[in-house]
């Protein structure tokens, strides 16, 4: 016991340079394409807006409810067969999935990013299709990325969805 | 101004014709297509009739038809493989012949699948069509087992390349659903139906059951059918012909 007592500070020094070294490795590899917090430390998600002026709810609903509203539209649509698409899934991905990947998913892909970022495990596309319709990609505008602001949520600018830092 | 016998006839009449026309309009407007907006209603019940005896020995259109709309991918395992809608050859022991026909879940008004389940995850429309909700299937299997048609599978492995309009996932058991997107849409048809009559045997029709004027009701009404185990009482929306 007194052996251990007598290494504990020099333990946790080892082990906070470790932790450091970890760090640092962990966070300049998730550098490399989505940007930072104003620390550095935290991995940005990416969000591209592929089309569309605005979503289909302002946007400080949609961040905390969009999740209400698509399990609303899930039942609707499932049992009674109400099939209108302003809170559908397939709108979701129609309007936000990536130019290059066709999807939402993959590391930038605008829905993996974010729950990523916020650890929520996405359960909609183990049966869902994660990529926009083949008829809807032709149709997409040139890619145009949006800034979204917003003070409860972190700051995202064209610059950090280019991958620059802040 | 007093009216004679002959013009309170001849009022009479005209009164009755628009009285007689008026249900006539109506069943026009119930044959049009619903909105997205609109919730399916009980005013229809879909269903099919297929007439075995136009029913091809060795073609799978409708069964490729039904993987290629819905988004079926085979394994290679045709022991647990989804199997929407499949052939089955019937044979008569004394005299060998040989009968083909499709089958796939029968839409039965009392589905033995939506008695057993007891998430309530499979569940009949109010059109008749009986489906699986995803979303709230555990994967039991039950309705599998309650199923006398062996209409349903289990999805027992990862899938890809679902389509838009056809979520599948691994853990959940699915069944024929009468191709309810295009239902919805308003196509009228069935990706089965379409295949048979382009292959040009017109073994499946689909059609609404409530409706006196569709033509699988004329069928239905004229020429003599049955549903396979009709002594479970069922009252299955598929109908067959030429058993």
């Amino acid at each position: 016991m007194r052996t251990v007592k007598l290494l504990h500070p020099l333990a946790s020094l080892v082990l906070a340079a470790g932790l450091l070294l970890t760090g640092v490795s962990v966070f300049a590899h998730d550098n490399e394409a989505p940007a930072t917090s104003a620390s550095g430390r935290v991995p940005m998600p990416v969000r591209t807006i592929e089309k569309g002026e605005h979503c289909v709810e302002p946007l400080e609903v949609m961040r905390r409810d969009h999740m209400k509203l698509i399990l609303h539209q899930r039942d609707m649509t499932m049992h009674e067969g109400i099939r209108t698409s302003k809170h559908s899934l397939k709108n979701c991905v129609d309007c936000h999935a990536d130019s290059k990947t066709g999807s939402v998913l993959g590391k930038d892909g605008f829905c993996e990013s974010c729950h990523h970022y916020a650890a929520v495990k996405i359960d909609c596309f183990e049966c869902h299709s994660s990529v926009r319709e083949a008829s809807a990609a032709v149709a997409t505008p040139p890619s145009t990325v949006r800034a979204l602001s917003n003070t409860a949520v972190p700051q995202m600018t064209n610059e950090t969805a280019k991958g620059k830092k802040p | 101004m007093s009216i004679n016998r002959r013009q309170f006839l001849g009022l009479s009449g005209a009164a009755i014709a628009g009285a007689a026309l008026a249900p006539g309009l109506r069943l026009i407007e119930l044959a049009q297509a619903r909105t997205p907006e609109e919730a399916a209603t009980a005013q229809h019940r879909w269903g099919l009739l297929i007439d075995s005896s136009q029913c091809a020995d060795g073609c799978t259109a409708c069964v490729d038809a039904c993987a290629e709309e819905n988004g079926i991918q085979s394994h290679g395992r045709p022991a647990t493989d989804a199997q929407w809608i499949r052939k089955v050859t019937l044979k008569d022991k004394q005299t060998g012949y040989v009968q083909n026909l499709p089958l796939m879940c029968q839409h039965c008004e009392s589905p033995p699948c939506v008695d057993v389940c007891p998430t309530g995850a499979s569940f009949k429309r109010a059109d008749g069509i009986v489906l699986v909700d995803k979303h709230i299937c555990i994967g039991c299997r039950y309705c599998m087992m309650a199923c006398p048609y062996k209409a349903r599978s289990f999805v027992h492995e990862v899938t890809t390349g679902q389509k838009a309009y056809a979520p599948r996932g691994k853990g959940t058991v699915e069944s024929c659903t009468l191709c309810v997107q295009k239902v919805d849409r308003g196509d009228g048809s069935t990706a089965c139906a379409d295949a048979c009559k382009k292959e040009g045997h017109q073994a499946i029709l689909f059609g609404d059951l409530m409706d006196p004027s569709s033509e699988i009701s004329k069928r239905l009404a004229s020429q003599p059918s049955m549903e396979l185990r009709a002594n479970l009482k069922l009252n299955t929306g598929v109908r067959y012909q030429g058993l």
